[in-house]
């Protein structure tokens, strides 16, 4: 490695643990297709009984994040339901 | 009661067959009876590393057929005291044994020998499914390569998931030069990845592949694979030896030793 290449690159090793981090935050978050359709379609149904959901603009995932007193990444659910309208309550 | 280990990557050509052989041929240099069993059905491998190919009269299929008994397909190494090899079958494939016939025949061997070692084929279908079936702990083998490290990642997730309870990581062909040069991953960056025990960590060697192609593995010999196989060997008994100084011996004396073996 040349006295140039020392400042402009990283070294391949740290590109590769930082690869390597990224790849397994996806690959870690896999859970089954099946699964989170499941999951997904619970979730609307208890939601839609107090509003009204807006399907297409539904988005739920599971990525991992970082947390305060843990070491490491740990798994999280993601949910953006945005909601149409606030069913009206009676009483 | 013997224990039964699984020794597997998910990834391929990361060295779960050298590893095998050497891991178990330095158990049953420490007076421990061993048997070691290649489950990659279709590509054996591990009877040409442990240079007992020509000895081969049956194979795990046979025994799992029922067409001998398992003495008759076991191999003993006429080199060691209590190494036997049980090699895989040529010409059949994974779906030849399922991993109920695996574990009970891993049950069976348990009542003879101290360590069952089973050399686990690459991937994670049938025949990983099979490999870790009777397993009671597990060695994970990686290299220091993002590709390596990620399927290492795989199937550790997978052995929790079928309740292997203890899995130990070897980190394998490490260069220590370029780890000191940042242009390698160390063994510290995988173990920090991964979250498991490192049990041990083997040096890229030229003499490897010398003793592969002799048919003759290097653990306990003077190369400093040698000595880092046989460390694991005593870890796995229990001992607590310190990481091998990749330094030290690399440097002088193992090269003038080797430029004396070429002439």
């Amino acid at each position: 490695m040349g006295f140039a290449d020392f400042f402009k690159k990283k070294s391949s090793g740290s590109v590769a643990k930082d690869r390597l981090k990224l790849v397994l935050v996806s690959d870690r978050a896999n859970c089954s297709p099946e699964l989170m359709e499941q999951m997904k379609n619970d979730i609307i149904n208890v939601l839609s009984k107090y509003v009204e959901i807006d399907l297409d603009g539904l988005d739920i995932k599971i990525q991992q994040t970082e947390m305060e007193g843990v070491e490491g990444s740990v798994p999280a659910l993601f949910a953006n339901i945005p909601i149409r309208d606030l069913k009206s309550q009676k009483k | 009661m013997g224990e039964v280990i699984v020794i597997t990557s998910g990834k391929g050509g990361v060295g779960k067959t050298t590893t095998t052989a050497n891991v178990g041929t330095g158990l049953a240099k420490m007076g421990k009876k061993v048997v070691l069993i290649d489950t990659d059905i279709g590509l054996r491998n591990l009877d040409v590393v442990m240079g007992l190919e020509n000895r081969i009269v049956y194979n795990l299929v046979d025994v799992i057929e029922g067409n001998c008994r398992i003495k008759q397909a076991l191999i003993k190494d006429k080199r060691f005291d209590n190494l036997y090899l049980l090699p895989s079958a040529q010409t059949r494939d994974k779906t030849a044994v399922s991993p109920d016939q695996m574990k009970k025949l891993a049950d069976q061997l348990k009542e003879e020998f101290d360590y069952i070692l089973m050399d686990c084929p690459a991937g994670i279908e049938q025949g990983f499914q099979n490999a870790i079936a009777g397993a009671d702990s597990a060695l994970v083998v990686t290299t220091p390569e993002v590709s390596a490290v990620r399927d290492a990642d795989r199937i550790i997730g997978l052995l929790e998931a079928n309740e292997i309870k203890q899995t130990h990581l070897i980190v394998n062909r490490l260069r220590n030069q370029m780890v000191k040069d940042n242009n390698m991953m160390s063994s510290d960056d995988v173990v920090e990845i991964l979250g498991v025990d490192l049990i041990g960590v083997v040096p890229d060697d030229e003499q490897i592949i010398v003793s592969t192609n002799n048919g003759e593995p290097i653990v306990g010999t003077d190369a400093l694979a040698g000595q880092a196989y046989m460390n694991i060997c005593r870890r796995l008994l229990g001992e607590e030896v310190p990481l091998l100084d990749l330094n030290g011996k690399q440097g002088l004396l193992s090269r003038l030793g080797s430029i004396f073996k070429k002439n």
